[in-house]
Parts: structure tokens; sequence; C-alpha cells
């Protein structure tokens, strides 16, 4: 029996920053010289780690892996994970990281001044349900600065990292908060090009606010979805 | 075409990615113990040579008999013929920049239309601070007789081939270093 190369998954457009933006420094020794050589996706890349692992029972809720509760403002964060046709994303990994309230990493090589929270380790993951939902709870996460240039400030974000269904649906992204006033300043959100940075800001949702407890914000998450035909043959 | 949901833009996982991505036995494809394990294991160099020690590398990969548990296997998913077999592997870069994985040798993969069959290999994603995306690429082995008929590396001008290629360091270990720029840049794929 002959196989046919199985139908791909659509190449992103206008979307992903460009790995040599200069404007981010660490790009500069790091981003690859040459272009990436366009290859046909074959079973290897069609394919991906369908696996979840442990989850414990307080992944989903940041403010509860500790004795006390972190200090900050306490907050949930949910939403899809879907691809580009539409379709949710169930039973997928969800890794998420962050910042503590005061904009400071539980990380051994994080060393500016700002308090570290003992209440506070920063990491989550969560499983997708049958509709492509997640859910988690966390405090929001404080704005830092860092070395890229003079008074260089992160706005506010939570890393994500998700898996999909394929090896070709891989992403790791950073999810911003409404309005933040630093999006004008910081390199790595603005190296995204126009129109697609948007995409990585939730909004807040009174709807889900959850009363005397919880503020909500809300964010899909959109992966690469497949070609309706087979793949013919690679050009460029 | 129909109506296409935009895409979520990739971002860096930056320095701190430990916090969210390390897995105490991520680096286990298969358990300890498992008759015919290999290590792959290598350095993550940067443009001026020197190790990335912040940074992560993932693999995926095809059983020993070139199979995937997954439902997009046009030969249907079967389970792994190696017991505690995942596929996927993560190792985060350590202070010297050093990954490395447990796993076995994948098998070859059949060939699609009129293309070859594949040579055994893992595909490869690259995460640091200072990538605004991952870089993608693939390992293949030294020695497996059909590298020279695999379609993937044919496309890889010859000069260049190498990069793909781990080299056999020891009876079951192998060495795949990665290189961002310079001199030997690794070839990555656009996937």
């Amino acid at each position: 029996m002959t196989l046919a190369h199985p139908r791909p998954y659509r190449q992103p457009r206008d979307t992903h920053p460009p790995l040599d933006y200069t404007g981010y420094k660490s790009t500069g020794l790091r981003a690859p010289t040459q272009r990436p050589i366009l290859v046909p996706q074959r079973l290897t890349e069609v394919t991906g780690p369908l696996l979840v692992g442990a989850i414990g029972p307080n992944d989903h809720d940041l403010t509860r892996q500790h004795e006390g509760e972190p200090i900050g403002q306490r907050i949930t964060v949910s939403g899809r994970v879907l691809d580009s046709d539409g379709r949710p994303v169930p039973d997928t990994l969800v890794e998420v990281w962050q910042a503590n309230a005061a904009g400071r990493y539980a990380h051994k090589r994080d060393n500016w001044p700002a308090p570290l929270d003992p209440n506070f380790s920063g990491g989550g993951r969560v499983v997708t349900n049958s509709l492509g939902e997640y859910s988690f709870t966390t405090i929001k996460p404080g704005a830092y600065p860092w070395g890229n240039h003079h008074n260089a400030w992160r706005p506010a974000h939570i890393h994500f990292s998700l898996f999909g269904r394929a090896f070709t649906q891989r992403l790791v992204t950073q999810m911003y908060f409404p309005e933040d006033p630093l999006f004008a300043f910081d390199p790595i959100y603005r190296s995204a090009p126009e129109g697609a940075r948007e995409r990585m800001v939730s909004t807040f949702d009174m709807d889900t606010t959850r009363p005397e407890w919880a503020l909500s914000y809300r964010w899909d998450i959109v992966l690469r979805g497949r070609e309706q035909t087979p793949f013919e043959e690679t050009h460029e | 075409m129909s109506e296409q949901l935009p895409l979520t833009p990739s971002q860096t996982v930056g320095p701190y990615l430990r916090l969210g991505l390390d897995w105490p036995k991520g680096a286990d494809v298969v358990p300890p113990g498992t008759p015919g394990e290999i290590v792959i294991s290598g350095t993550v160099y940067d443009g001026a040579g020197v190790p990335i020690t912040d940074g992560l590398v993932e693999t995926w990969q095809a059983d020993p008999d070139g199979r995937f548990a997954h439902p997009d296997d046009p030969r249907g998913a079967v389970e792994p013929s190696v017991p505690g077999f995942l596929g996927f592997g993560r190792s985060c870069t350590d202070e010297t920049g050093r990954w490395s994985i447990r796993t076995v040798l994948p098998g070859a993969l059949p060939a699609l239309d009129d293309d070859a069959e594949e040579a055994p290999h893992l595909d490869v994603s690259v995460f640091a601070r200072g990538l605004l995306d991952r870089v993608v690429t693939r390992i293949y082995f030294a020695g497996q007789p059909g590298n020279d008929t695999d379609p993937l590396l044919a496309a890889v001008p010859a000069e260049r081939r190498a990069t793909l290629v781990a080299e056999k360091v020891g009876e079951a270990e192998y060495r795949f270093d990665i290189h961002l720029q310079g001199d030997r840049e690794t070839v990555f794929l656009q996937v």
C-alpha cells in the first residue's frame, strides 16, 4: 500500500515575530542567520505528543500551592484552545508560568530588587476539556524592568505553552492584560506584526468574575489548522 | 477557502522557562533500563560560540517500529512496542548549555507517494531567551544506511547536511550539538 502525504497544517502568515527582530537585543547572537528550509509535513510533523503527564491537585490554582495565600489581585484566566478552522482542541496540556505581584520570578537568576513571595511559585498546568476550554486561578503578575535598553519594562504577562495535537501546532507565547501603557515601549510585544500582536491581549470579563473572590480575564488561543487538500509540491 | 480564525503569535520563552516547563523526568522518552536505550546529548551554542544555559530542547519521534501512537498515523494508532515509550522528550539546557535525553532508536518511516522511505530521525524544537519563535530541526543518526536516500536530507544542501546528523560517541551514546548561528549553523526547517 502506498501512503500519501498527509494533509498539512496551514503555514502561518502575518502572525509570528521575525526571529531577527533587532529591538529585542538577545536575538542578536541567537536568531539563525540562514532561512529555514521549507519541507513537506510528513508523519512526524502531523503527529505529536498527546500526553498530559501527572496533573497535581493545585496545578490549576497558583494561589493554593503553599501554606498561605500569595499577595496580589486574585484573578481567573480562562478561554478556549482552537485551531484556525474554529475546531476546539480537547485534552491538550496548557502550561503557564509568571512573575509574582511585584513583578519578580521565583527563579534564582531573577535578582531585581522586588520582594519574593514565599507563597507563590508561579508555575501551573491544566488540560483542556472536551470543548477545548481551560481555566486557572492565579494572581495578577506585576510589570518588571529588564536590561534590554535604558529604562526597559516588560508589561505584565503570563507565559503559555501549548502542544495542540501535532508537532506543527506547538506554540509558546505570552498573554497580556488589556490597555497596558507599556505596550508602546515593549519590543517583545511589538515584535509580533501590527494586527497580530493585539491577539495576545486578554479581555476583562465581568460575566465570569467570581463575586467577592476573583476578577476574570478571558483569552482564546488559536493554533494552526489543516489545509483542505493534500500537499502537492514544495515551492518558494 | 473557508474563513480562518487568525493565529495567536509566538513569543519568547524568556529566561525563566524552567518555572513552567521543567519536567523532572522529561528527558526520559523511555524508562531507565529499557533494552536498547540510547542517550542523545549535546550543547546549544549562540553565534559567539557561547553555550546557551537558558534554553529548552524538545524531541518527538516514532517508536522502533516506525509507528506513532497517534490517530493521524495513516496506518492507525498503535501501542508502542517498547513499554513506557512516550515519543516525546524535553530537556532544559544546564549551566554548561548541555541537553540530554534517554530514548531508543526510532524505526524508518514508510515512503509517501513517490518519496523514498525516511531514515530514522527525531523532530526537534529549540526554545530560548532571544528566540521569538521556536526553531525546528531534525536529528538523524550517523551510519544509518537510509540517510543517503532520505527525502528531507536530500532537500538540504549537501555541505550543510552533517549538521542534522548525530555523531556516535559511545556504545549507546550520540552527540548532537545545536549552533544557532556561525560557520556550523544548524539547518533549521520550516514545517
